[in-house]
């Protein structure tokens, strides 16, 4: 990339800034990229934003790139996890009447399964994607408060270890990821098992907020100039509306598991019918934040798709607009819909015919997007890669699971097939066909990126073909199976139902499937021991992220890039235009206006440091000791004060002292 | 023990309902209720089926083209544009109209569902219990009122209204070949109508995760003519049968003395337990266990003498018992009919 000379409307205009720093005396200025040759802007912003050496030094690091990656790798072992409970599950279905594994475990594993891969696999996964890839795609060196998001993952982790460590100890929550009252309350969930639930999901909505936060804030306020709201990539729009879904969505179940460890700890009643509580409070509670969840782990995907269509398409994508709209239409009426889940319940029929109507509403929406990406494959014939690949399995498998949606959001319909394996079968076709396979066609394309290395190709198709039979040998027939009466969460069924047959061949698709990922990790660790160095930009895309090395050095960017399009490095082939006027010996931001993206004012950006993951360790250890006394709160407090002081204790900068 | 005990059981089973294939399924309708969700699901899958090749026709359809690829990704073609946004335009008001006509055919359904049983002249009381259904027959004179477990049975061409709750944690009651599921929570109470177009034996399960044993939750509606309905009625009414022979009088006399009396009632003795299923008639019924095992002798043994084995976690606790004791009391419930 090299310094093109700027328009005084795209550069940092020095009058504004001196109106906004105005104190600050020119010789206590460091020294700007303005005019510095490339090698010499290389070794200061190298030494600026690098991660300090040594075992401190990394974990004390702030750089968004890093922090994704540790997601990315602790998120795919989560995934790994549960992929083998839901193994072991299939293995005891797989005829009636099995020995294998008892109710008592049974009832563990599907509880950690669906846990580990709504709360540690899925909801980590794509916001660790946006971790990485946002900061990118929007032009900045880092994201908003770096240090939030390292302390993010850190508490994302200890919450993972902390569930799985009571798995080993056999002390797993098992009344299901959704963990209803009274089964999970004081009377009927004695022992530790519930709060292990109910703490768990205070750590990773905690993690998960965190990482809301700091996204909302970089798209917003650290955008490339230029980059005016029309011009934000559609992946980078399915974030910011994600972010917002959660930061909406998590309070509900922060506030349910809370309620829960207050009957179960404290000895309130908020949910025991006996004494003027409402069990079903619990559901509305827990749904309410259930549904959008679906859609914070869905909308992203969609960003994924609408990143890789238009790469492989070659063209931007169609009806740019209609696809921004529908995701903030979705991620609005997704609050909506919560009713839906509980039709079994004997709500009101009146009441529960609006659910229905909403939760066919949202199906237009998601159809305007479907129908957008089909009409950008339209033109020209598309170049077929495994991402693009992946997004062909998308279509093939979320439209199933989209119509299967829209047959259970019809009242009496449901109360024939809820709590089925019709269900199980629905919701796989959504998350795993919507955004698992989504997410492993963004594998493929941003691998490259990432590592600097192309996975292989011959071996992406092999996995492709390999996860699709897999998954649809295993999952389809659950709907036919559960409309011949088979509930969910069962350890076993007996002989006679007939059921044997079709419960096997789902798990031998199972097993198939799972091998799929066994190839998928194989050529992850091979491409990135391996493979081709990928260049800058292998695929040829138009968005930012590729604009920069591959892989992307701690700045990001050696010149803030100033932006024309929507596919920037389509519209400008030769050389983008840049922005000029940061420091280069402290980490400098530009922070941009929400709508226009007009370069506003410099603003630092935090350096690295121990104490998010000192913080994290207090934060956790007092989540932990409050499943054993609600003292541990005032206990706690202490020493999160003291890491706190720690964090923000400031640095002597002149902007502090202002 | 256990082993043995569900192969048992599955082979009985196995023998007993031969080519009763689908009688939990809601694709085997059996009254009017399932009748109108299975056309229900039919026809939403049919449309679906249709909506989905459709769209893969589309997906196909630029992979089937011989056209070249962009050169210059920017470069677009206006006209194309605007005729394939009229087609995505027409595609998405599609797709309004035919949700549309989904809603109000599911809001039909639904009311059509509602008046199977505006005009039910029986009323049964089901609570659910980890992990069996306690089943209560209402009428207007005390003594006519009859509490039995997990198996229901009802005049076959009439409508039963069910008024559904739970004391422990909550339940769905779900007969797929006769209705949709409803919830049993506690402190609340649902009501569900339910017909069986004939006679017959139609399995149902808890639908709703409800701890170790929700997967042994079974039930089964049991729709009889009327005529032989009323004398099942009348004969539950009566006390528990006297044991006859020595062996079942020991029995008696075991289990009153022992732990079972605790939970257990049985009409007509001092046993009046309210928290297990009640054993006046138990020897009437066709399963143990709630739907867990057949009813037989050996099966009796087998659930009395190994509870947890059969049905881990259950709430029957391992009583100790001898050989011969647990013969008597073997021989004394298999009197109870």
């Amino acid at each position: 990339m090299s310094s093109a000379d700027l328009t005084s409307e795209r550069d940092l205009p020095p009058e504004r800034e001196a109106s906004t720093k105005g104190d600050i005396a020119p010789e206590r200025d460091g020294p700007r990229d303005t005019g510095m040759d490339d090698v010499s802007l290389h070794r200061w912003l190298a030494r600026t934003w690098r991660t300090p050496p040594g075992i401190i030094g990394a974990l004390s690091s702030v750089d968004h790139k890093v922090i994704a990656r540790r997601y990315l790798i602790t998120a795919f072992l989560f995934l790994c996890l549960g992929g083998l409970n839901a193994v072991a599950m299939r293995i005891q279905l797989s005829g009636p009447q099995r020995g294998l594994i008892g109710p008592d475990l049974y009832n563990q594993l599907f509880t950690m399964h669906g846990v580990t891969m709504m709360f540690l696999f899925a909801v980590p996964i794509v916001q660790a994607t946006g971790i990485y890839l946002v900061p990118l795609m929007v032009g900045t060196r880092n994201i908003a408060f770096p240090r939030l998001n390292a302390f993010g993952y850190w508490v994302y982790l200890s919450g993972g270890l902390f569930a799985w460590v009571s798995f080993a100890l056999a002390m797993a929550p098992d009344v299901g990821w959704f963990a209803y009252v009274p089964l999970s309350g004081p009377e009927f969930g004695p022992g530790k098992r519930a709060d292990v639930w109910a703490q768990m999901i205070t750590y990773t909505e905690v993690s998960s907020l965190a990482v809301a936060v700091a996204t909302i804030v970089t798209v917003l306020k650290q955008r490339a100039p230029g980059m005016s709201l029309d011009k934000i990539p559609l992946y980078v729009w399915a974030l910011l509306v994600t972010s917002f879904v959660v930061v909406f969505a998590m309070p509900a179940v922060m506030i349910t598991s809370t309620f829960l460890i207050l009957d179960r700890l404290v000895g309130t009643h908020i949910f025991n019918p006996a004494e003027g509580g409402d069990v079903l409070l619990f559901q509305h509670l827990f749904w309410f934040f259930g549904h959008p969840e679906v859609y914070i782990i869905f909308l992203p995907a969609t960003g994924m798709v609408s990143a890789i269509i238009p790469a492989f398409a070659r063209r931007p994508a169609f009806g740019h607009l209609g696809l921004v709209l529908s995701l903030i239409a979705v991620g609005f009426l997704s609050f909506g819909l919560w009713v839906h889940h509980m039709f079994a319940t004997g709500l009101p029929k009146l009441g529960a015919s609006f659910f229905t109507a909403s939760s066919m509403l949202i199906a237009i929406p998601n159809g305007v997007q479907i129908f957008c990406w089909l009409a950008t494959l339209w033109d020209g014939r598309p170049v077929i890669r495994t991402p693009l690949l992946f997004v062909f399995g998308f279509f093939f498998t979320f439209v199933i699971g989209g119509l299967t949606g829209v047959m259970l959001a019809s009242v009496p319909l449901d109360l024939q097939v809820h709590d089925t394996y019709f269900v199980v079968a629905h919701f796989h076709y959504v998350l795993i066909g919507g955004s698992v396979f989504p997410l492993l066609g963004a594998a493929y394309l941003w691998f490259p990126k990432i590592t600097g290395r192309m996975m292989s190709e011959r071996l992406g198709r092999w996995h492709f073909w390999l996860a699709m039979i897999g998954f649809n040998a295993a999952f389809f027939p659950m709907h036919i199976v559960g409309l011949w009466g088979m509930p969910r969460r069962v350890y076993t069924y007996p002989a006679e139902l007939g059921w044997g047959n079709i419960n096997l061949f789902i798990s031998a698709g199972a097993v198939l499937f799972f091998l799929s990922f066994v190839l998928f990790a194989f050529n992850l660790v091979h491409g990135a021991l391996r493979g081709t160095p990928a260049g800058d930009n292998p695929w040829d895309a138009g968005t930012l992220e590729w604009a920069t090395s591959s892989p992307p050095p701690s700045y990001n960017f050696a010149r803030i890039p100033v932006v024309t399009n929507v596919e920037p490095l389509w519209a400008e082939r030769g050389a983008l235009p840049v922005a000029s006027g940061l420091r280069v010996d402290a980490r400098e931001l530009i922070i941009s206006t929400v709508a226009e993206a007009h370069p506003d004012i410099r603003e630092k950006s935090a350096t690295p440091s121990i104490w998010p993951l000192l913080a994290a360790i207090a934060v956790g250890a007092t989540f932990l000791y409050s499943i054993f006394t609600p003292w541990a709160i005032v206990w706690g407090a202490a020493p999160i004060a003291v890491t706190l002081v720690g964090w923000f204790w400031p640095k002597g900068d002149p902007e502090d002292e202002e | 023990m256990k082993r043995l005990a569900s192969i048992a059981f599955a082979t009985a089973i196995a023998l007993f309902l031969q080519g009763c294939a689908g009688w939990q399924s809601a694709l085997d309708p059996k009254g009017p209720a399932a009748s109108e969700l299975a056309w229900l699901i039919w026809f939403f899958t049919g449309l679906c089926a249709v909506v989905w090749v459709l769209v893969m026709a589309a997906l196909a359809v630029p992979l089937m083209m011989r056209s070249r690829q962009h050169a210059e990704p920017l470069a677009l073609d206006a006209g194309a544009d605007s005729r394939k946004l009229r087609v995505v335009m027409v595609a998405v008001g599609l797709t309004a109209v035919i949700l549309v006509g989904l809603t109000l055919l599911s809001f039909f359904a639904n009311r059509t569902l509602a008046a199977i049983g505006s005009d039910a002249a029986l009323t049964i009381r089901v609570t659910g219990h980890q992990w069996w259904w306690e089943v209560r027959y209402e009428d207007a004179t005390p003594s006519r009122i009859l509490t039995t477990a997990n198996e229901i049975h009802i005049p076959a061409g009439e409508p039963v209204r069910l008024l559904l709750t739970s004391t422990d944690v909550i339940h769905s009651f779900w007969v797929p070949s006769l209705s949709g599921k409803l919830d049993l929570i506690p402190g609340r109470m649902n009501v569900l109508d339910i017909k069986a177009d004939k006679p017959g034996v139609y399995r149902g399960q808890c639908a709703e995760f409800c701890g170790a044993q929700h997967a042994n939750m079974g039930t089964f509606i049991i729709a009889e003519p009327r005529a032989k309905f009323d004398a099942w009625w009348n004969d539950q009414l009566q006390p528990a049968a006297a044991p006859t022979g020595d062996e079942a009088k020991a029995g008696e006399n075991l289990f009153l003395k022992r732990p079972c009396v605790m939970c257990h009632k049985i009409g007509g003795t001092p046993a009046g337990g309210t928290v297990a299923p009640d054993l006046t008639h138990v020897a009437s019924r066709q399963t143990l266990a709630a739907g867990t095992l057949t009813m037989s002798r050996g099966n009796l043994a087998a659930w009395i003498a190994d509870p947890q084995g059969v049905k881990p976690g259950s709430h029957m606790p391992v009583v100790d018992l001898s050989g011969d004791e647990l013969n008597a009391i073997v021989a004394y419930l298999e009197g109870l009919k």
